[in-house]
């Protein structure tokens, strides 16, 4: 890779040892993409949890912290996998809490501002067009390249870190305008309405197409997507795909035309979604025999307009006998939602609503299954039911009122 | 008769160890329990194999950013596979790779994965880019 002065001087360690050991990282796997050179970054998003991160990611950040790494660009954490607040059916590691306390602590030290949302383009910075970043969320990734029309790969572990640090990336994948480019062709013929249905349509898209080098361009959308349906659908591919954007023609900034966002390059499928294949995916999930099941609302984080219109489902009705019902969302979420009163509304049906974390990353969360008897996890999120399956729940993918119906009632519809 | 097969890209050092094949996308933390290295996803290809000190042959990738860290996690608990060979891989899997010094390769084409069964003994040498079964 070619480097310039400074980037050279970071390698040599003449800028700290944080510095160099972060740019040698970095330059490893530019090399094994083929990256040129490196890219100047306006902003990062870390993903660092004990859960994922263990006792040798604590160590390696507390390296940085001790060689007095320190952010570059603004740079805001990912969703926590500890909740901190005393909740009955989340009995989590005292000793991991401690440890979870001390990585916020160092990423504070670093200069991140400690966000602890998988929504930071809803709710904290939204890269502008052709804007490169540094994000380390695949639902935050997919929604920059392909809503906001900003540049980034997936920056996990160690590598959004690195990023922070040298403010630059390697620039290979999204980065370049020649992997932006749609190459298969989605031709949508179902009504979506639901979160669930977009996830739905990013599942069967995804799965079947399991490719992060891929980038679907959806057609035939009639009606204006909201965020959380275009937030729906990314972290669906995402999950189910490994996929980093999308284009949506006539909606998303890099799609106004089909030419567009195909830019030349000829599509390798061209794949037609129904309404018969969305419900084909509801009718895949089957219910389990159980005592005791869960309905969650995560993944991602939900906006205050998701937290709306679930106060207002549940609004006079309560949580069955034998169901639990959990919400996430970020602490700058829950402050609105708590102010305009959603939060007591949920509280009073029974909802618990976990704050800077999500569920599916919940640090013990095969022991708090098995201590809790739940058997079936019922929930709007296609990526959920995708994510949370090491944990051995029976997953089971559900429209919003059907879930809100299925956790006051307890039936399993 | 021993195998040589063709990678297109590849990073680390030479390893030689069994391999686990997969029929589908592996993710750490979709599919993995961490802290016993074994495939605990109900319904996986692979549900109930342990990934632990094999090469895993993996046609495709899902999700998900929890293998930047989650390869370092499992190196130190001693539960890690000793290299990781990909028809299709994400950045993700790379940067974690890269941090746990695991050799990692992808391009290895479909037709090639059929030839590999699990057990096998295989050189998988990232310099040549190549995987090579022994006897």
């Amino acid at each position: 890779m070619l480097l310039t002065d400074l980037e050279q001087s970071m390698l040599d360690g003449k800028q700290g040892e944080a510095l160099r050991e972060a740019l040698a990282f970095q330059l490893e796997v530019g090399k094994f993409f083929g990256a040129e050179r490196f890219v100047p970054i306006t902003n990062a998003h870390l993903m660092g949890d004990i859960e994922v991160m263990g006792n040798a990611g604590l160590g390696l950040l507390r390296r940085l912290s001790d060689h007095n790494g320190q952010c570059a660009v603004p740079t805001s954490t990912n969703a926590r996998c500890m909740h901190f607040d005393q909740v009955n059916e989340l009995k989590q590691d005292l000793v991991e809490i401690e440890k979870e306390q001390e990585i916020i602590r160092h990423i504070k030290d670093m200069g991140a501002v400690a966000t602890d949302t998988c929504i930071n383009y809803q709710t904290v910075y939204q890269p502008k067009l052709g804007e490169h970043v540094a994000w380390g969320d695949t639902g935050t990734v997919i929604y920059a390249n392909s809503v906001l029309g900003a540049r980034t790969n997936y920056e996990g572990g160690m590598s959004s870190f690195a990023a922070s640090l040298t403010a630059r990336t390697p620039a290979y994948g999204f980065h370049l305008d020649e992997n932006r480019r749609g190459n298969l062709y989605v031709n949508v013929k179902a009504q979506l309405r639901d979160t669930a249905d977009w996830g739905a349509l990013g599942k069967i898209i995804g799965h079947s197409n399991q490719d992060y080098f891929s980038v679907p361009v959806f057609h035939g959308i009639d009606e204006m997507p909201l965020s959380d349906h275009l937030k729906h659908l990314g972290a669906s591919l995402a999950s189910y795909g490994s996929m980093a954007m999308y284009h949506v023609v006539g909606v998303t900034p890099e799609a106004m035309t089909s030419a567009r966002a195909f830019s030349g390059r000829q599509p390798d499928h061209i794949i037609e979604v129904t309404d018969t294949d969305i419900a084909s995916v509801y009718s895949s999930y089957n219910y389990l025999e159980a005592q005791a099941n869960i309905v969650v609302f995560s993944g991602p984080q939900l906006s205050i307009f998701e937290m709306q219109n679930l106060a207002k489902l549940f609004e006079g009705r309560y949580v069955a006998t034998g169901m639990h019902v959990f919400v996430t969302t970020n602490h700058a979420v829950w402050s609105d939602a708590k102010r305009l009163g959603y939060v007591e509304t949920l509280e009073k049906s029974g909802v618990k609503i976990l704050q800077g974390v999500c569920f599916y990353i919940l640090q013990r969360l095969t022991q708090i299954r098995e201590e809790n008897g739940w058997t079936n996890l019922i929930s709007n999120s296609a990526k959920l039911v995708n994510t949370i399956t090491a944990h051995r729940f029976n997953t089971i993918l559900r429209k919003t009122d059907q879930c809100v119906e299925i956790a006051c009632s307890g039936k399993l519809i | 008769m021993n195998l040589k097969l063709q990678l297109s890209r590849a990073w680390g050092p030479t390893v030689e160890a069994p391999v686990l094949v997969m029929k589908e996308g592996f993710s750490p933390r979709y599919d993995l329990d961490r802290w016993s290295g074994v495939i605990s996803r109900i319904g996986h290809t692979a549900e109930g194999q342990s990934i632990v000190g094999k090469i895993l042959i993996i046609p495709t990738v899902k999700g998900g950013v929890a293998a930047g860290w989650a390869f370092y996690d499992l190196l130190q608990k001693g539960i890690s596979p000793i290299g990781l060979v990909f028809g299709k891989l994400n950045p993700v899997m790379v940067q974690g790779a890269i941090l746990a010094n695991i050799p990692i390769a992808d391009g290895l084409d479909k037709e090639s994965m059929l030839l590999l069964r699990n057990g096998t003994n295989i050189r998988f040498d990232p310099s040549t880019k190549s995987i090579s079964t022994f006897s």
